[in-house]
């Protein structure tokens, strides 16, 4: 009789080995893929068919199911790469600094589709496309700090290093966002006393409300379908990397 | 303690035996400066209303400019590998090439502020203004470039990253800066300035060093 002394790996490995992420996040791309589509699907038709035109704004209310979305992804995206700049230099996780590559150009696209968005709501109603409002600026600000990241991660060679190294920026951005946020609220109640803002939106009704709650979902899923999407896309392309370079080892060696 | 005053006297006698890099520095800003009234006009009430934001921006750009050579020269000759091995900890040895860096790069800045005190027709009092906030914030900036600085140190082409990284980080900075010149809520911005820079001056050490400690591995 043999005992079996090989231990078995506890979840948390199994979560960190690539060949087993890639095993098991197959699985997860195909539901996760109709989940989207179908929150898409109820929340457009809420949005676009079920819900009320705003008394003030009309039918421009509805841009509102777009812009809250990316706004909110715009910051949940750099929570997740934060948390993953954690497991990255804390835990050594290899799928955190994966993680934290797949997720930036990801938030900054969704970061640039808030301001977007907000600038084509803002145009009819508040008369300008751009306004240096504190929330405005702040989010601007979060742009320009996902585009430097993913500009860091196009310049190195080594990912590895760059991982962690990226892991220390993101998290150093990760504690100056507040201080940013902070100061620019503080820079735009000198420099302009509120004049645009003043209007306090009213409470939302549950007309409204539905529709913004199902359009959220439905882009978090976007998020996290294209997450494990482009996570599997990155460890399969460092596979094919480093198949590559044993292969031209050996062809060196013959 | 004596090690870390020697590496401060180092940088510093490479600073001015090498290149003069710190005069060039600051004709850099002065010329910023000089720009500044072809672009917007030579009206003399407009320049003093502006004088304080465009001297912050050529501090910043100049500090930008001087900040790849933080760590650059070390790194291509290999004595930042011998730091790394040294006694004193890699943290006091980031934190005695920003004091050494100050002193190249943020002090002649200061030096020259008068000149463009005149360019620009500040006040004596603005111009006072304008040098306490500069001394305050640059400690600051020079150590977010320590970071920029650390993190782009293996990068071949790091130069222009660095900067692209650290600007973003560095917008209260200004604004606080700038806001120290406003009659209103200048007391307030000049205690935030004081606590930003005295907490970035004091954790920044650290994350360059572990930057370059992943670096150098």
């Amino acid at each position: 009789m043999s005992v079996d002394t090989v231990k078995q790996p506890n979840w948390f490995s199994r979560l960190a080995h690539p060949g087993q992420f890639l095993a098991w996040s197959r699985y997860l791309v195909w539901p996760l893929a109709i989940a989207t589509l179908l929150s898409f699907a109820v929340g457009l038709w809420f949005a676009f068919l079920n819900s009320p035109e705003d008394y003030q704004m009309g039918d421009m209310v509805r841009v509102m199911y777009v812009h809250v979305p990316n706004a909110w992804l715009s910051q949940l995206v750099y929570g997740v790469m934060a948390v993953s700049a954690l497991g990255t230099l804390v835990w050594r996780h290899p799928l955190a600094d994966v993680a934290n590559k797949a997720a930036a150009p990801l938030g900054a696209v969704f970061t640039a589709l808030a301001l977007y968005t907000g600038a084509l709501w803002g145009r009819p109603t508040w008369g300008t496309f751009w306004e240096w409002d504190g929330r405005m600026t702040s989010t601007l600000v979060l742009l320009l700090i996902y585009l430097g990241i993913i500009a860091l991660w196009r310049a190195f060679d080594d990912q590895l290093k760059a991982g962690r190294i990226i892991a220390i920026v993101t998290l150093v951005g990760a504690l100056n966002i507040p201080i940013i946020k902070f100061s620019v609220d503080w820079w735009n109640t000198l420099h302009q006393p509120a004049s645009v803002f003043t209007a306090s939106g009213p409470k939302m009704p549950v007309s409204i409300l539905t529709p913004l709650l199902v359009m959220m979902l439905a882009f978090t899923l976007l998020f996290a379908l294209l997450q494990v999407i482009r996570m599997r896309t990155e460890i399969l392309r460092r596979r094919a990397e480093t198949l590559s370079r044993q292969a031209a080892l050996q062809g060196a060696s013959r | 303690m004596s090690a870390f005053r020697a590496l401060i006297g180092r940088d510093l006698k490479l600073a001015f035996r090498a290149g003069g890099e710190a005069l060039t520095l600051v004709l850099f800003f002065v010329m910023v400066a000089v720009i500044v009234p072809f672009a917007i006009g030579p009206d003399r009430p407009q320049l003093t209303r502006l004088a304080p934001g465009i001297v912050w921006i050529a501090a910043f750009l100049s500090m930008l400019l001087g900040l790849d050579r933080l760590f650059r020269n070390d790194d291509e000759d290999g004595s930042l590998t011998l730091l790394r091995h040294a006694d004193l900890p890699l943290e006091a040895v980031v934190a005695a090439k920003v004091i050494a860096h100050w002193l190249v790069t943020a002090l002649p800045l200061l030096l020259a502020t008068p000149v463009l005190a005149l360019l620009l027709s500040m006040s004596w009092a603005q111009w006072g203004q304008t040098v306490l906030a500069l001394t305050i914030g640059t400690p600051a900036l020079v150590s977010f470039g320590a970071l920029g600085a650390a993190v782009t140190v293996g990068l071949r082409r790091g130069g222009l990253i660095a900067p692209v990284l650290i600007l973003p980080l560095s917008i209260p900075i200004m604004i606080f800066g700038v806001g120290m010149m406003d009659p209103l809520a200048g007391g307030g911005a000049t205690l935030f300035l004081i606590a930003l820079s005295l907490v970035v001056t004091a954790f920044s050490p650290f994350a360059a060093a572990l930057a370059l400690r992943v670096a150098g591995e």
